[in-house]
């Protein structure tokens, strides 16, 4: 394995939530090298989402040590794409002007990534929708507006969480091709991608390794290498070792021994 | 709304408003009312135009101190609102007196004012603006504060200054609150400036209502009220278009 940019340690999560104490995260350690397109899966409630936070440095752990690039995680790290469960694109600003906010914020000229802007709305299929309120859009399109102001300014880290759950099957399958694409498949540098989703076949389909979390709480029940040739084709989705790979993380997330 | 569809919606309206003017018409004439009891409509309108005297500057006073105690409201609203969200410190701070001075019965200050700013418009305006700024400290600092939590995380991923963040979401966010808060403001600022006027004034079209007492011409007093709530609607209008011109995602919101 390359080196890692990820480092997480016996990472633990406690909320505490009115009704009492919520373990969200038990015992997660995960490596995740530069370059890799690691992919999270597991039930609901699991702590996915409370590990991307974690890892972008927006909610510190309650235990366990996490790094990235060599570094303690104690603030928000930056340099990163980071992609909401929920699309939260501001509501007054038009989608463009969503999708420019991070230049916007981090104080880089706006002006200057306008095409960039408008030719990844193309390539999100919201070419005719730049000048749109977020209410004009259904939730799917809203999801990869929030895709593409996750990438304008081109992180070499992405932490998506299930960033394509709002879109219908043709759609998702489109996307996973695009975001191969983004991610480097065939050229030469690539980002890291950590991918959180509830879908067995896009997990083992996008990724390098599949991370199988156990229920609430969360604990690392399996880490599958998904061995496939790359680049990743629409054929390789009818392989008998894409369905074996299917099987095989199906098994760890339902708990089922051979 | 196409003119059929506005006909459609407010032909109740007009038929009882025109039935109640016939029914107030016939009662005045019918029962021989004397008219500095009650005027009939006709003398109303016509006192509309033919006071005896002009209407133009009392409207134009009456309208100066209630665009301008709204304007005090809304600056000096706007401004404490963000105040108080900017850190709960100045909050703890600022609240007790706001409240505090909100709850005052404006009308008691009034001759305070007079003796603290002298006569003139300017004591009106504040009365007005003292009415009407709370809602707008309290819309603002709601506005500001109540960002969902994602929103404030994707500004920490770009590690946006707080300055930032208050300006390209908060304020955005904000500006529903603010503007449902300065249609309260404008009825408020309507309140004040003929309260102010009833207190102390040598014009507006409170100081004309307060001198109809003494000459009985009861008709200019409903022609005044009249004029009142049109500057009052005119005034709530401006800002009810502003809202749909600057905050068109909050359509509804209320
Ligand atoms: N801010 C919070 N306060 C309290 N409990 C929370 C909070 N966020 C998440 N949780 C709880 O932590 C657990 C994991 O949540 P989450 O990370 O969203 O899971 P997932 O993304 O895998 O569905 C859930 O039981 C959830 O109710
Ligand atoms: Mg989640």
């Amino acid at each position: 394995m390359s080196t890692s940019l990820i480092d997480l340690q016996k990472v633990g999560m406690t909320y505490e939530a009115a009704s009492g104490p919520v373990e969200a995260l038990a015992d997660i350690s995960l490596r995740v090298g530069t370059g890799e397109f690691v992919s999270l899966v597991g039930p609901s409630g699991c702590g996915k989402s409370t590990l991307l936070r974690i890892i972008a440095g927006l909610r510190p752990a309650t235990k366990g040590m996490v790094e990235v690039t060599g570094e303690q995680v104690t603030r928000p790290i930056p340099d990163i794409g980071m992609v909401f469960q929920a699309p939260i694109l501001l509501k007054w600003r038009s989608i463009l002007r969503n999708v420019l906010l991070p230049a916007e914020l981090a104080g880089r000229d706006a002006g200057k990534l306008r095409d960039r802007a408008l030719a990844l709305l193309d390539m999100a299929g919201l070419g005719g929708f730049a000048e749109k309120l977020p209410r004009e859009l259904s939730g799917g399109m809203q999801q990869r507006a929030a895709l593409c102001r996750a990438l304008l300014l081109d992180p070499p880290l992405l932490l998506m969480d299930e960033p394509f759950g709002a879109l219908d099957a043709m759609t998702r399958d489109d996307m996973a091709l695009e975001l191969l694409r983004i991610w480097g498949e065939t050229s030469g540098a690539r980002k890291t991608v950590l991918f959180v989703t509830h879908s067995i076949a896009e997990a083992v389909f996008l990724s390098d390794r599949v991370v199988v979390i156990t229920p609430r709480p969360g604990r690392v029940a399996a880490d599958i290498a998904i061995d496939l040739p790359r680049p990743r084709t629409v054929e390789l989705r009818a392989s008998e070792a894409f369905g074996r790979l299917n099987f095989d993380v199906f098994r760890a997330l339902t708990g089922r021994a051979g | 709304m196409t003119l059929s569809a506005l006909v459609g919606r407010y032909w109740p309206t007009a038929a009882l408003f025109a039935l109640l003017l016939a029914l107030w018409q016939l009662a005045v004439s019918a029962l021989e009312i004397r008219p500095y009891l009650l005027p009939s409509p006709a003398m109303v309108w016509n006192a509309l135009w033919q006071a005896g005297f002009s209407w133009w500057p009392h409207l134009w006073i009456t309208s100066l101190e209630i665009v301008g105690a709204f304007f005090m409201a809304a600056i000096v609203g706007v401004a404490l609102g963000t105040a108080v969200a900017w850190s709960p410190l100045v909050a703890n701070a600022l609240m007790p007196f706001l409240v505090f001075v909100n709850t005052l019965p404006k009308v008691a200050i009034a001759p305070l004012l007079l003796i603290w700013i002298g006569y003139g418009i300017l004591p009106t305006m504040v009365m007005g603006a003292l009415i009407g700024f709370f809602p707008v400290v309290i819309n603002t600092a709601v506005g500001l504060s109540q960002v969902e939590t994602d929103m404030l995380d994707l500004g920490r991923v770009f590690s946006a200054p707080k300055w930032k963040i208050f300006l390209k979401i908060r304020i955005p966010n904000a500006l529903p609150y603010i503007l449902s808060a300065l249609k309260i403001t404008a009825t408020a600022a309507v309140v004040g400036a003929i309260v102010g006027e009833f207190v102390a004034s040598q014009a507006g079209l409170g100081y004309v209502i307060a001198n109809t007492q003494s000459s009985m011409n009861t008709a200019v007093a409903f022609a005044s009220l009249i004029w009142i709530s049109a500057i009052g609607l005119a005034l709530y209008g401006v800002v009810v278009l502003a809202a749909r011109l600057w905050a068109p995602w909050a359509e509804g919101v209320e």
